[in-house]
């Protein structure tokens, strides 16, 4: 099935628009499309009339255009004629918003939901679900439009089975600054599954980074996932919930009993080079990392530092996630010594972490950076920057940004995040490169790129 | 492809829902892979004449339809070296319930490892590497990965045991053969595939590792009923 038209529609109609309710989720939804995307959006309510000024039509029919995307937010019980007629008037697709199916119980009214689509080639999202948002085209989300925390445009897709974890890693992408390009909830995914957003944006051109809240896999859906995500050239991270398992099944075999079904979920996801975050936080720390340099690590990571603390908390972190903090060899010591202000030759330390103190200057960070972007013995490195050091300027998160467009070793950078600094931020930004808000989240972003697949 | 021959062996365990032992060693080797020499002896006498053939020690299992954990009930009886003490275990096995003869096979030496698989609800055919053993599930020292499995999938796995090291042999042991396990490890997913869903769970625990090769040791298939 062609998805194209349910994420990139020229035309919409949202149906269900109600003449007395505001706030009805059709009403939400066609306001915000009406009058802030590009898409082209028309109201559907059976009895007609106006909205404002615009025509409330009858049916899709009616509709002086061809639509592409039919939005659906009516009872439960209307949605499959409603669906047959957007079938007959040659509907590319449909986002089902309605709740009332599977998750009430209505396994039934869903099954021949999906079945007459499914023999119809008419390919739905949903149903029970918020829908695509897709700045500045569409956003089927019945948030009102001033409620939203919008991210900026990017290039990472999220795909969730929950609405409201979508919305809410919407809120935490604005605030960590990774750019977004398409977020689905899915809903009960009666027929499009996580299998099939991740082969359409395995070929989207919009989308670098692919990321999934998953709850549960049908019957072979995880194989389905898996067999998709081998073929996916981009970056995949998922972020699974319900990993406990309720209740004990009763095994005989030692396999059965140690082969549960979050120990296979992971392991699957690890031998297919998806990445799996943790937690919501992690999740966005592997985003912002992949998106940026979506490749594969070995994980030798230099740390540079102007703070021994910060360095020492930054090794542990490292240890701790499985990636290595080599010792550098002498040439490179010397290399380092080589290059640093005379004031600090003597003071610095240079094994890894490599320590330019309180006393450093912005020229000492961009420095080391440099003769450490050179060597072979690390392929990454993490610079935790300490904005009050006196000698370090607002300007350097762009500087060192222009030292890693030359020499493309990735560096990821911890600088805090409160308003002060954010112009640093900014600066590193600019140049894609990712910033942690903490020592840890540095960590998790280089953990990220090893733990990703070859590309 | 499953041959006739396989698939008689399988129907046979629909009435209990699992293969015993003896069916199940001569699918695998069958399938061509490594099971030790064994017969399965109904009397003090066919066991004698096996050890006349191969010699002394071997190793004695109980066969019962009644029985899948064979330790658990006395059923497992290693380094036996002479008839009388095969008589006398062999007497002493004829009474576990549901009796249907023994066992009767060559010692081999080796690391116990296990290799098993499940049919999982959402990934299907799944392979299980890890330390094998009767105490496997206390250690829990495995890895997993979905059928079926190449080469790097299966080195994977290995590099992914906290065992790893004793592969290497640990501080005089001896190395183990890492193409042979890797060989049958590959072979065994293969097999899985052509088995499909009828197959629950499969534990080949233990498979006796060692310089010279994997031999499966013992093997437990459960069907679906």
């Amino acid at each position: 099935m062609d998805l194209e038209k349910i994420f990139k529609p020229d035309t919409i109609a949202v149906i269900g628009v109600s003449l007395t309710n505001e706030a009805h989720p059709a009403n939400v939804i066609y306001n915000k499309n009406r009058l802030r995307y590009e898409a082209k959006t028309f109201a559907v309510n059976p009895r007609g009339g106006h909205i404002r000024a615009d025509t409330l039509y009858r049916s899709v029919k009616e509709i002086p255009e061809k639509i592409d995307l039919a939005v659906i937010a009516v009872k439960a019980e209307l949605v499959l004629p409603v669906v047959e007629e957007c079938i007959n008037s040659g509907v590319k697709g449909a986002i089902i918003v309605s709740g009332g199916f599977a998750e009430t119980g209505l396994r039934d009214l869903q099954d021949r939901l999906t079945s007459r689509a499914r023999e119809a080639q008419f390919p739905f999202i949903g149903p029970n679900c918020l829908g695509v948002y897709a700045a500045p085209w569409m956003d089927t989300f019945f948030i009102p439009n001033e409620r939203m925390v919008r991210p900026e445009k990017g290039r990472v897709t999220m795909i969730s089975q929950s609405g409201g974890v979508v919305v809410d890693q919407m809120v935490k992408a604005t605030a960590e600054g990774v750019g977004l390009s398409t977020a689905v909830s899915i809903g009960n995914k009666a027929l499009i599954k996580e299998s099939d957003l991740l082969r359409y944006f395995a070929g989207d051109p919009g989308t670098d980074v692919i990321t999934f809240y998953i709850e549960g896999f049908g019957k072979h859906e995880g194989r389905e996932f898996a067999l998709a995500a081998a073929e996916c050239k981009k970056p995949i991270i998922v972020l699974k919930a319900g990993k406990t398992s309720a209740g004990n099944k009763a095994v005989s075999s030692h396999t059965a009993s140690m082969a549960g079904d979050y120990q296979v979920f992971s392991a699957v996801m690890a031998q297919k080079g998806v990445v799996e975050a943790t937690d919501e936080f992690e999740l966005m720390a592997f985003a912002e990392s992949l998106s940026c340099y979506p490749m594969n690590i070995s994980g030798k990571i230099a740390i540079i530092t102007g703070s021994g603390g910060h360095g020492a908390l930054c090794t542990d972190a490292c240890i701790a996630h499985g990636l290595e903090v080599p010792s550098l060899n002498e040439e490179t010591q010397l290399g380092v010594k080589e290059v640093l202000s005379p004031t600090l030759k003597h003071i610095a330390s240079y094994a890894n972490p490599v320590d330019l103190t309180g006393s450093s200057t912005d020229d000492d960070f961009l420095a080391a950076t440099r003769v450490l972007s050179k060597s072979p013995e690390i392929d990454c490195i993490i610079l935790l920057l300490l904005p009050y050091i006196p000698g370090i300027t607002v300007d350097l998160g762009a500087k060192l940004g222009m030292v890693q467009q030359q020499e493309k070793k990735p560096i990821i950078a911890y600088v805090p995040h409160v308003e002060k600094y954010k112009i640093i931020v900014e600066g590193f930004n600019l140049y894609n490169i990712p910033v942690a808000h903490s020592v840890e989240d540095a960590v998790h972003m280089a953990e990220a790129m090893r733990r990703n697949k070859p590309c | 492809m499953l041959t006739k021959e396989m698939e008689d062996l399988l129907k046979s365990a629909q009435t209990y829902g699992w293969v015993m032992e003896p069916f199940a060693k001569r699918l695998f080797a069958l399938a061509g892979m490594n099971v030790p020499q064994f017969v399965w002896a109904h009397s003090p006498e066919e066991a004698i004449s096996f050890t006349r053939t191969y010699g002394y020690p071997v190793v004695m299992k109980i066969v019962s339809p009644q029985v899948v954990h064979k330790t658990d009930v006395g059923g497992v009886s290693v380094g036996i070296d002479d008839d009388a003490r095969l008589t006398n275990t062999f007497n002493r096995m004829s009474t576990i319930s549901g009796f249907s003869g023994v066992i009767v096979e060559k010692m081999v030496k080796g690391l116990e490892m296990i290799i098993g698989s499940t049919h999982d609800e959402q990934f299907g055919p799944v392979i299980l590497l890890g330390l094998g053993g009767t105490t496997a599930e206390i250690y829990r020292d495995i890895s997993l990965a979905m059928a079926p499995l190449c080469e790097a999938d299966v080195e994977k796995m290995i590099r992914g045991l906290k065992a790893a090291p004793l592969l290497e042999g640990y501080r005089g042991s001896e190395k183990i053969n890492r193409e042979a396990l890797k060989e049958l490890v590959i072979k065994f997913s293969e097999f899985i595939m052509d088995f499909g869903e009828t197959m629950e769970s499969i534990d080949l625990n233990p498979v006796m590792c060692s310089a010279d090769g994997c031999v499966i040791a013992d093997a437990r298939i459960m069907v679906r009923k």
